[in-house]
């Protein structure tokens, strides 16, 4: 998979459900050069060969995956241009209220929600900023939530964790600027996935987003922030 | 010299010893490498990731042990990665000095090797028994996740502990297409570069296949370094060229660095974009005519990195920068302290010589003649 200067070469964590499938599916419609990770390797393989995308069995959450899945998504693609760390663990399940919440649910929020993509964003750095240097784009886009900013009852591990990852990310856009490249954290609002029917299995499904709705919202995003040669070749035609 | 035996990569530690234009020798701490810069220089690292290039495994046929590292491989095309040439170990590991190390069985074409979920079939040998060509029986993908799932950092009994990638990858390691690190970048973190940009240093990059330093076998060993796709981007020739317009340094993080853009512009008058490969040997005769210093690890007379060195400064000062390493307690090896020379008479804007033309900017990629082809290359006959 050796793509030309113009095919975005993208990365997609937790890309076999959700936000991140419909991302895997969207970003290889428009074009892109993907690569995606989840943790299970029979749906791996699947969503690999049903979109022609590279995919990479791992866990974000594991420290000994971070860099095979940082050397397969740069081997496999030559290099890397836009990061997505859509991957993302609840807590506790059912939620529940911080002083119900076991320690082990916390930590895995966090190791999931904001260790996760410290290591890989940092691991992928290189990459990132050697695509600034040769003018192609250099994005990572991390996946917030609205229970980053308000104070949801029962959401304490993951609203405490997407809050860390959303400031590290305001932290890190500064630092990198001067290398070019850009850390953005997006919030692409309440949808109808997986994740969102454990964390509330009674909710009025017609009222959520559908996830491929706000992944046609964050490609566009996506292309906002690449240089004018990439960000065309990913545009959507409307 | 004394062997670093700890994987850290910028210790508070890290000395330098700085071998100027006049062939003045100081030691001072390494951070303090961004004063001995000028605003203006223009400074070049490799930024490739180093591959986990040394995969357990068993010699089919025998039922034997053996370590198989991969040792370069045709191009640095990421689907180009099913047929490399490697040295072949038998039964032990790391901990053993290399030099002790078993002879693999003996190899012979078309026999298996089964490394984890990847299976190598051997194509050839190449005139030794521990060198072969090999050719995965899988596909591009499945050798990406079975090196990633079963490779490790190649290393030497120096290092007590198993390296992680993290250990090995520099803070700017982007493809993965290096055999050993590129290990003069571990003085390289985010902090130095933010500086760089505040001081009007000018930071770009090449990226370069980095091969094996040492097989342990001296036979080998003289036939290193083995031929090195690089690849050399446009704004970083367009950033040399500026700067041999306008007699500015360029400085060298690493052999490699001076291995490709020297190769580049001993092939085509001056640097060009695009992708090569080094087959060249740097010594005390070739003529320098991008790099004005470099900046690298300590290395023992007689390998083939000291010998690049020669190109910089003449022997006697060599000599005078050993004693000096070995007076000042300097630490050799990948993880030790460095060496900062600059080129005898401090020359400048090397290649200014050739007025820079916008066509060779981008180039066609470099094409191979077998005439010019290193030892290596002539022995493993460009067939992998």
């Amino acid at each position: 998979m050796q793509t030309d200067m113009q095919t975005p070469r993208v990365l997609i964590t937790g890309g076999t459900s959700g936000l991140g499938l419909a991302l895997v599916r969207e970003l290889t419609a428009r074009g892109a050069s993907v690569a995606f990770v989840a943790r299970t390797a029979e749906r791996v393989a699947a969503v690999a060969r049903e979109h022609g995308a590279h995919g990479i069995v791992g866990d974000v959450a594991q420290k000994y995956d971070i860099h095979r899945i940082a050397l397969q998504t740069t081997g496999a693609l030559g290099g890397l241009d836009v990061l997505v760390n859509n991957a993302s663990a609840l807590g506790p399940t059912p939620l529940a209220l911080l002083g119900d919440t076991q320690c082990e649910d916390f930590e895995r929020a966090l190791a999931t929600n904001v260790l996760g993509p410290f290591r890989l964003t940092k691991a992928l750095l290189g990459s990132l900023a050697a695509s600034a240097r040769e003018g192609r784009g250099s994005v990572v886009l991390n996946i917030s939530s609205d229970a980053a900013v308000n104070a949801y009852g029962r959401w304490g591990a993951y609203g405490s964790s997407k809050a860390a990852l959303a400031h590290m990310t305001r932290i890190w856009n500064e630092e990198m600027a001067s290398q070019g490249v850009k850390l953005l954290a997006l919030d692409p609002g309440d949808m109808d996935t997986p994740m969102h029917a454990v964390a509330i299995p009674d909710a009025d499904r017609t009222t959520l987003k559908q996830p491929d709705a706000a992944a046609v919202e964050i490609a566009d995003a996506i292309a906002d922030l690449l240089p004018a040669v990439q960000a065309t070749a990913i545009r959507r035609a409307s | 010299m004394i062997a670093a035996d700890q994987p850290v990569q910028r210790s508070a530690a890290s000395q330098l010893l700085h071998v100027d234009g006049s062939g003045r020798i100081r030691s001072v701490p390494r951070s303090h490498f961004i004063d001995l810069l000028r605003p203006g220089d223009v400074v070049v690292a490799n930024d490739a990731a180093t591959l986990p290039a040394s995969l357990r495994g068993v010699h089919v046929q025998t039922g034997a042990e053996v370590e198989v590292r991969l040792a370069a491989r045709a191009s640095l095309a990421p689907a180009d990665v099913l047929r490399f040439r490697a040295v072949v170990f038998g039964a032990g590991d790391y901990r053993t000095r290399t030099e002790d190390r078993a002879l693999p069985p003996p190899l012979e074409p078309g026999q298996k090797i089964q490394l984890g979920s990847l299976t190598a079939v051997v194509e050839q040998l190449l005139g030794h028994p521990r060198l072969i060509a090999l050719r995965f029986e899988n596909s591009a993908a499945e050798v990406w996740a079975g090196l990633a799932r079963h490779g490790r950092p190649i290393q030497y009994a120096h290092m007590p502990q198993a390296l992680q990638l993290w250990d090995v990858w520099t803070p700017i390691a982007a493809q993965p297409v290096a055999y050993e690190p590129p290990s003069a970048g571990f003085a390289l973190d985010w902090q130095l570069l933010a500086a760089f940009a505040s001081k009007g240093i000018v930071f770009t990059t090449i990226t370069h296949a980095a091969g094996i330093s040492s097989t342990g076998d001296a036979e080998l060993d003289r036939l290193l370094p083995l031929d090195e796709p690089y690849r050399i981007p446009s704004a970083t020739a367009m950033a040399i060229h500026r700067a041999s317009r306008e007699k500015r340094r360029v400085v060298a993080i690493g052999t490699t660095v001076v291995r490709a853009l020297e190769h580049s512009a001993a092939r085509f008058g001056t640097v060009i974009a695009g992708d090569g490969i080094a087959n060249q040997r740097i010594g005390a005769h070739t003529r320098l005519r991008v790099v004005d210093a470099i900046l690298s690890g300590t290395h023992e007379p007689g390998t083939s990195h000291y010998d690049l060195l020669r190109a910089f400064v003449a022997d006697s000062t060599l000599r005078r920068a050993d004693r000096a390493l070995d007076e000042g307690g300097f630490r050799t090896h990948e993880f030790g302290d460095s060496v900062l020379i600059f080129a005898a008479n401090a020359r400048t804007g090397r290649g200014a010589r050739s007025p820079y033309t916008s066509r060779f900017l981008r180039a066609p990629d470099v094409v191979q003649e077998p005439d010019r082809l290193s030892p290596a290359g002539r022995l493993v006959g460009c067939s992998c």
